[in-house]
C-alpha cells in the first residue's frame, strides 16, 4: 500500500527493551517455535485422543482434510496471484480459500484465521484496495487482482501510518485480530468512513476484538486519518 | 468441503451452459453465503461456475424515467453508496448499510443477496438431523426447539425459518422486479413472487428455476420513496442479523397519506410486505394513533413460539417507530 506522508514514530511510546527486541527481530519465527513444540505435545497426547479424532474425521468425510491441513481429493489448478506486488504461482485444489493459500502455501501468516466463517474479520485483506474476508474468498477467484496483506503495508522498515498508530495507541492486547483490524482500518480511512468515533465504530464493526481494545483502535484510526489528510 | 470443479464464465451464455448440467452446478458470486454453506457441508455442489467477471455490475437509469436497473453483480457496498440509490431510494441504501460488515458488503452481490439462505441454526448445521429445508421430510428442529430468531408470519408446520436479507426487505417495499435469463430467454419476476413461503416444501425457496440466472433487479420510478426509512432491530448495534426490521415509505399530500409502503424483515420465510398496514394508512392523517393501528393490522395473524413470542410486540413497535422516523425525515 503506498503512502506518502509522515507517520507518528512508535519509538516514543516504547520502553527501550521493546525497541531492542523489535530491532533484533529473530529469523526464527514464532510459527517455527509453535510447530516445534506442538510436534512434541502431539506426540505425547496422540495415544490419548488426537488420533481417534483424526480417524473419525477421515471416516466421515475422506475428502475433508489432507496431511498438510488442506482439502484433498479434487484436481488441482494452476493459479497466478499478485500479492504485495509480487507474482506467485500456485497449483491448488479449487477449494482452497485465499486465506489458506496465503497462510499454508505462501507462508504469509500475518493474515489470521479466526472464525473461518466471515464473522470475525481477522482474515481481512485488501483486494484491489477493497477490504474483504479472505476466509470466504476462493483463491481461484482472485486471479489478476492486486492483493495486499498486512505484510505488504510497510515500506521496508517504515511502518504504514496505521500500523504505527496502532502501536502508539495500544490498539491491541493479544494481537490476534490486529492484522485484520489494520487492513480494515486502512480501507476504512481510504473510503472516507472515519469521520468521527461513531462512524469508525460502525464501519469497523466487521472486525471483532475479544480483548476489547476498541478504544485504542478508534484512537489509532483517528490519528492515522489525520496524518494521511494532513 | 466436498470436491468441485471450478470454471469461470465469460458471459451470461457460458454461465447458463455451466448450469445446464443439473442441480449439482452452482453459480458463484460474492460467495459470502455459498462458500460458508459449503464449508458447513450444507451446500455440496460438484461444479462451481464463477460469474464474477460477467458484465453485470452496472447501476443505470432506465429510459423515459422508468426507474433504475441494478446489475446482478453490483456489490452491496457499491449499491449502498450509489448516488441514484441514495437520492431516490434511501430505504434501500439504509437497508444495505444495515447488513453484514463493510468487508462482506464489498463481496456480496445483488443477485446473491436475493438467494441468501436462512440462518436457522437447524438448517445451518448438519449435526442437527431434523430440517425439512436441508433434508426434505426429516422434520423441523426449530418448531419444538430453540426458536428465538424464527418466523412469526406465514410459516408452516414444516418450516419456521426466516429470510435473512435486509436488502430484500427494502426491495419488497419498492415493488422491485427481478430480471432472469434461462435457456428459453429472459423473463421478469415481480419481487413479491420471487421468494416463496415454506408451505410443505421449504426446500423450494424461490421461483427462480435451477437453469436460470438473475441478471438484474429493476426499481420502478417511485417519487414517494424519497421519504423512506429502514429500521433494523438486532441483538447488537452492528454486524448482526435482524430480529425484526421494517422498510417504510410515506407520501403525504395535503396532510393525508397518499402512498404507504410497509415491509418487514426477520419475521417470515420471505420479505414480508404488509398490504394490510398500507391500506390502513392510506387516506389518513399521519400520526402515532394510525401508525399503531397499521402495526396491529400487519401483525394480526402473527403466531409466536416458545422463544420468539417477543417478536410480535417488537415488530408492532418497530412498524410504529419506522413510520414515525419517515415522517420526521
Amino acid at each position: 500500500m503506498p503512502h506518502e506522508h509522515e507517520h507518528p514514530s512508535p519509538d516514543d511510546d516504547l520502553i527501550p527493551d521493546d525497541v531492542q527486541s523489535l530491532e533484533d527481530s529473530p529469523h526464527f519465527s514464532r510459527r517455527d517455535f509453535i510447530t516445534g513444540t506442538s510436534a512434541v505435545s502431539a506426540g505425547l497426547l496422540a495415544s490419548q485422543w488426537f488420533s481417534p479424532i483424526a480417524r473419525t474425521l477421515a471416516a466421515d468425510d475422506p475428502a475433508a482434510v489432507g496431511a498438510n491441513g488442506l482439502p484433498t481429493g479434487a484436481e488441482t489448478m494452476a493459479l497466478k496471484l499478485r500479492i504485495n506486488g509480487a507474482e506467485q504461482s500456485l497449483e491448488i485444489d479449487p477449494r482452497v480459500t485465499l486465506l489458506d493459500a496465503l497462510r499454508e502455501r505462501l507462508n504469509l501468516t500475518g493474515t489470521k484465521k479466526g472464525c473461518d466463517h466471515g464473522q470475525c474479520g481477522s482474515c481481512t485483506v485488501l483486494v484491489n484496495g477493497r477490504r474483504v474476508n479472505a476466509c470466504l474468498t476462493l483463491a481461484l477467484t482472485c486471479e489478476g487482482e492486486e492483493i495486499t496483506t498486512i505484510e505488504g503495508l510497510a515500506r521496508g522498515d517504515e511502518l504504514h501510518p496505521v500500523q504505527a498508530a496502532f502501536i502508539k495507541h495500544d490498539g491491541f492486547q493479544c494481537g490476534y485480530c490486529t492484522p485484520g483490524q489494520i487492513c480494515s482500518a486502512v480501507a476504512c480511512i481510504k473510503e472516507g468512513h472515519a469521520k468521527d468515533d461513531a462512524q469508525i465504530r460502525e464501519w469497523m464493526s466487521g472486525n471483532i476484538c475479544r480483548c476489547g481494545a476498541y478504544n485504542g483502535i478508534v484512537n489509532a484510526i483517528k490519528e492515522a486519518r489525520d496524518h494521511q489528510v494532513a | 468441503m466436498h470436491p468441485f470443479t471450478y470454471t469461470r464464465a465469460t458471459d451470461t451464455d457460458t454461465a447458463l451452459k455451466g448450469l445446464s448440467g443439473g442441480p449439482a452446478a452452482k453459480l458463484l458470486g460474492g460467495g459470502t453465503n455459498l462458500i460458508d454453506l459449503m464449508k458447513m457441508g450444507v451446500e455440496t455442489p460438484s461444479r462451481l461456475v464463477d460469474i464474477t467477471r460477467l458484465d453485470l455490475a452496472k447501476v443505470e437509469e432506465l429510459p423515459d424515467g422508468k426507474g433504475v436497473r441494478i446489475g446482478a453483480l453490483v456489490r452491496n457496498s457499491d449499491l449502498a453508496e450509489h448516488p441514484l440509490i441514495v437520492e431516490r431510494y434511501p430505504v434501500l441504501s439504509q437497508a444495505l448499510l444495515a447488513g453484514a460488515s463493510p468487508q462482506l458488503r464489498n463481496m456480496a452481490t445483488t443477485g446473491g443477496n436475493l438467494l441468501q439462505r436462512t440462518r436457522c441454526y437447524y438448517f445451518y448445521d448438519p449435526a442437527f438431523t431434523q430440517c425439512n429445508k436441508r433434508v426434505p421430510g426429516s422434520g423441523c428442529g426449530a418448531v419444538g426447539g430453540y426458536n428465538r430468531i424464527h418466523a412469526i408470519l406465514g410459516q408452516s408446520e414444516a418450516c419456521i425459518a426466516t429470510h435473512p436479507s435486509d436488502m430484500c426487505v427494502a426491495m419488497a417495499a419498492l415493488d422491485a422486479v427481478v430480471r432472469v435469463q434461462g435457456p428459453k430467454g429472459e423473463r421478469e419476476i415481480p419481487f413479491a413472487e420471487f421468494h416463496r413461503l415454506p408451505g410443505e416444501h421449504p426446500e423450494h425457496e424461490t421461483n427462480l428455476q435451477p437453469d436460470e440466472i438473475i441478471t438484474a433487479v429493476d426499481l420502478p420510478a417511485a417519487p414517494w420513496a424519497k421519504t423512506s426509512h429502514y429500521l433494523k432491530v438486532r441483538d447488537r448495534a452492528s454486524y448482526a442479523f435482524a430480529l425484526v426490521s421494517v422498510a417504510a415509505a410515506l407520501e403525504v399530500v395535503d396532510g393525508k397519506i397518499k402512498t404507504a409502503r410497509v415491509a418487514l424483515g426477520g419475521v417470515a420465510h420471505k420479505p414480508w410486505r404488509s398490504k394490510e398496514a398500507e391500506e390502513t394508512l392510506v387516506g389518513e392523517q399521519p400520526g402515532e394513533a394510525i401508525f399503531k393501528t397499521a402495526a396491529g393490522a400487519a401483525l394480526k395473524h402473527a403466531k409466536g413460539y416458545k422463544y420468539n413470542e417477543f417478536k410480535i410486540e417488537l415488530a408492532k413497535r418497530s412498524v410504529v417507530r419506522a413510520l414515525t422516523n419517515v415522517t420526521a425525515a
